[in-house]
């Protein structure tokens, strides 16, 4: 009896020697049920958000500290390093050496770093304006919800040296190529939040 | 409290002062009340002192770190948390005794408890049980007998398995530590904010129970993302769906409501930590804050938990009650579509925990018809064990014994919940003891009579040997007749309106049924001692009761089919399976256990030193979140991701056992197995059991 052929959701390699398929995929698998639960998490605080966004307290509104301009450039930041993770996977599949691979994970932290960079910006004008999150409740859903996600970017941008240091110390073994999917996995899944961020609070704060 | 006793050295201990400690606190004011505080703190000591003792005056540094912490064996680990469980059970018994001595001698009268104390009873009692006492029973059982189950070799992420272990292990023991420094919270186990907020509550208490929580609900988290994918992902070649031993189902049920319910619990708590630590408002009276959203967010854990604990318990009558009727379970698939209809339903009802919280009559009645309508699966899982047991070749064994009281005891509990999931009289009853009745009389035999079960039933796989059955019958009738004794007079108070957690009670006509329930707690604590003497009788006459071959109670599913206890590879060849029941149907049809002169090599995860060092890391920073030791909680967090990233490089996780080890291995298994005597069922609580079933010609 021939084996099943085992895929996955996701880009599938194929060919990973040392390393049983079933394990390929069941890490696999297993990693986008932990991402569904931490969808879980984000799904509440945008819930959160919702119950309290009028709840200002008589402090600053939404409309008065978003800013739309910074908000699309950060969208555009992290779309564009969605894409370069996604081309760095391919070229993992499709090219095998490291170059490209490390080049188009460069080119994904530096967005990310970025996109940091632009929302404690962002922050930073928002204190500046007396929005801190002990001010109101509305205040305290956005600081939960907002910097969350910025806490997965950075969580994302430290794995993404680590992978580095991976491929460099060990090449394509077989954990670097299912780590790095999960990376990619994981990069494609604060997108998503992402763009929930920008249309749940930041659009949603400029409607008349 | 805090404030009138300065802190003694802020910088490295926070805010520790001298009088945090109940030593301290009894030498200045020797009450009842703070001796009792000071004698449990010293028992806590104590306990750790002597097993550090015995440790080393009997040499097992070496075996116990090697062989048991640093392992990431499924059935190691499940072992420990069934420890962990025990242990903690001794803990929230002894304080049920005490809150029903308090009320019992406090009618008309202040008793030997503070009102703090008492509070702190309830919310410790309530707190482990469900999050150190039920979750770490389940898991650990699910963890030891879900594999062996599916015929795989181990969980799917089996480091993440003794992460999930340590973090819940770390969790008990900030319980623990919370008796020895400072105090716990005073907020209940649902610790409703802003009662637990800062403003009300500004001491460590609400802390530690945040943090504790915390580490629990996220190793649960863990555990559940992995026994998910060990059953999807990890089942022999054959082993569909509908061929899953029922309680691989119920585990499936469970581990899916983990997945999602867990995650609303780390969101209320970590947002009650940020109110508390950093000022935010989500659930303060001003500014603001709302606490009824902390109430759903809470109880959209807290139901779904309900059934987490139950499911599994469910699972275990299924085999319990099958393979002591030696006959197929009835209505499988009835069973498995009524599991997911409760998993389903679970999510849909959580409103019902606050009826009286303000919402309109429209969504009261919703969430009141979705909350009987669960009582439709149930009901049909009740007549699926009772019709099994139908002219089958029923033995009251110990584990049968608690199926059936469960059974009844069950069904008792479920009128009471219909009648709560009335609004109407939901407004009479709630936040009576009338409500504590209902849901113990849910959870002492929809868990723990169930887990008990599974111990006495799985016992004899794990260890090797069965455990004695005539204290096991005594334990069994204590917990039955204590749960009765002291829950059915508070179903009486509660409808009288006696009102929950209260330490002082002014109605002199509730005296009796106060005295009838505390005798009903000691009764308990009997269990409890009993259960303890019965481990002990059995480790003593283990050479009698041996059951090396494996199958002791003639077992139908794939844990049966390997030795007891299994040999750390579980299966030298993984089965294939072509029908429910496999090993059941085998053992008749062909001889199931095959000899093979020769086996492969096989590899294991290897020992790692790393999940237990999160563990002691998130144990560390909670603590050091506790008493505000900030560089404690920075240099732990710090180490935690410093784990994790050097665990990523380490190669070579797996290590082979040779192929002439495992020959050896099992032909000692089979050497044994053609020397036992094949027993009859009406001889399997003898010495002569062996652990071979005959097969009726």
């Amino acid at each position: 009896m021939s084996e099943p052929v085992l895929r996955h959701a996701g880009v599938n390699l194929g060919g990973t020697q040392d390393h049983p398929r079933a394990n390929a995929e069941s890490g696999i698998f297993g990693f986008w049920v932990f991402l569904m639960s931490d969808a879980v998490i984000f799904a509440l605080l945008f819930a959160l958000y919702g119950t309290v966004v009028a709840a200002t307290a008589g402090g600053p509104r939404p409309a008065d500290v978003f800013e739309l301009g910074s908000a699309l450039a950060e969208t555009l930041l992290l779309l564009t390093s969605s894409l370069t993770i996604g081309l760095a996977v391919l070229a993992m599949k499709y090219d095998g050496t490291r170059r490209p691979v490390l080049a188009w994970m460069g080119v994904t932290l530096a967005l990310g770093v970025a996109f940091l960079a632009l929302e404690l910006h962002d922050f930073a004008t928002m204190f500046a304006q007396g929005a801190y999150p002990t001010r109101s409740g509305f205040l305290s859903a956005f600081f939960a919800l907002v910097p969350l996600h910025g806490l997965h970017v950075l969580a994302g941008s430290v794995w993404m040296l680590v992978m580095a240091a991976q491929i460099l110390a060990y090449g394509f073994d077989a954990r670097v190529r299912i780590n790095v999917l999960r990376l990619s996995l994981f990069w494609h899944f604060l997108d998503v939040i992402w763009i929930a961020i920008l249309s749940v609070v930041y659009l949603q704060g400029h409607l008349p | 409290m805090q404030t009138a006793h300065p802190p003694i050295w802020p910088d490295v201990l926070g805010r520790f002062a001298w009088h945090d400690l109940p030593f301290v606190r009894a030498w200045q004011n020797p009450t009842i009340n703070e001796l009792i505080g000071a004698g449990a703190g010293a028992l806590v000591i104590v306990g750790a002192v002597v097993t550090i003792a015995l440790l080393t005056r009997y040499r097992l540094w070496g075996r116990l770190w090697s062989d048991w912490l640093t392992s990431l064996d499924h059935k190691k680990i499940g072992i420990m948390y069934v420890v962990i469980a025990l242990v903690m059970l001794s803990r929230a018994v002894v304080e049920a005794v005490l809150m029903r001595m308090q009320q019992a001698t406090a009618v008309g009268d202040p008793g030997f408890l503070s009102s703090d104390h008492f509070a702190q009873l309830f919310s410790t009692h309530g707190s482990i049980m469900v999050f150190f006492m039920a979750m770490p029973f389940l898991t650990g059982v699910i963890n030891y007998v879900v594999p062996l189950q599916i015929g795989a070799r181990d969980m799917a992420f089996p480091w993440a398995n003794a992460i999930a272990l340590s973090l819940t292990g770390g969790g008990a023991a900030l319980m623990m530590t919370s008796l020895v420094v400072g105090q716990f919270s005073t907020g209940g186990w649902s610790g409703y904010p802003p009662y637990t907020g800062l403003a009300f509550s500004p001491d460590v208490g609400p802390d530690y129970w945040i943090w504790a929580v915390t580490m629990g609900s996220i190793g649960s988290t863990l555990g559940g993302i992995n026994i998910a994918c060990t059953i999807f992902k990890l089942r022999a070649p054959g082993m569909t769906y509908m061929r899953m031993p029922m309680f691989c189902w119920t585990s499936l049920c469970t581990s899916i409501l983990m997945i999602f319910a867990m995650p609303p619990l780390t969101v209320a708590t970590a947002l009650l930590a940020l109110d508390r630590y950093l000022g935010f408002h989500f659930f303060t009276n001003d500014l603001g804050g709302n606490m009824m959203n902390y109430a759903n967010l809470f109880w959209l854990f807290g139901h779904p938990e309900v059934y987490i604990l139950i499911l599994p318990a469910f699972g275990i009558y299924s085999e319990v009650v099958s393979t002591f009727s030696s006959k197929e379970l009835y209505g499988y698939a009835s069973l498995v579509w009524a599991t997911m209809a409760i998993a389903v339903l679970s999510f849909t009802v959580w409103v019902h925990h606050f009826f009286t919280m303000g919402q309109s009559a429209n969504i009261n009645a919703v969430f009141g018809i979705a909350t009987m309508t669960i009582g439709v699966p149930t009901g049909v899982k009740i007549y699926d064990w009772i019709w099994t047991m139908f002219r089958g070749e029923v033995r009251f064994s110990v584990p049968m014994l608690y199926a059936l009281a469960f059974m009844v005891t069950f069904v008792i509990g479920g009128f009471t919940g219909i009648i709560l999931a009335i609004p109407p009289l939901d407004y009479v009853f709630h936040n009576t003891l009338f409500l504590v009745a209902h849901f113990h009389n849910m959870l002492i035999p929809g868990l723990l009579y169930g887990l008990l079960a599974g111990y006495t039933y799985w016992f004899p796989k794990a260890f090797g040997f069965r455990l004695n059955e005539r204290w096991g019958r005594i334990a069994f009738t204590c917990w039955v007749a204590g749960f009765y004794l002291a829950f059915m007079p508070l179903y009486v108070l509660g409808a009288s309106g006696m009102a929950r957690r209260t330490n002082e009670i002014f109605e002199p006509d509730f005296r009796p049924w106060l005295y009838v329930a505390c005798v009903g707690a000691l009764v308990v604590l009997g269990a409890l001692v009993s259960l303890i003497v019965q481990l002990v009788v059995s480790i003593r006459e283990r050479d009698e009761t041996r059951v090396f071959a494996g199958d002791p109670w003639d077992g139908r599913s794939l844990e049966w089919s390997t030795a007891s206890p299994p040999p750390e590879y579980n299966f030298a060849v993984i089965p294939r399976i072509d029908a429910r029941d496999a090993f059941y149907d085998g053992k008749r049809d062909d001889g199931y256990y095959r000899r093979d002169a020769r086996y492969d090599d096989i590899s294991v995860p290897k020992n790692s030193v790393t999940a237990i060092a999160i563990g002691a890391a998130a144990t560390a920073a909670s603590f050091g979140l506790v008493w505000h030791m900030w560089w404690l909680a920075v240099a732990a967090g710090l180490g935690i991701v410093a784990v994790i990233i050097l665990r990523s490089f380490v190669r070579g996780a797996h290590r082979v056992i040779p192929s002439a080890e495992v020959t050896r291995i099992e032909h000692r298994w089979h050497d044994a197995l053609a020397a036992a005597t094949p027993i009859p069922r009406h001889c399997e609580l003898t010495a002569s059991n062996q652990g071979l079933a005959e097969i009726p010609a």
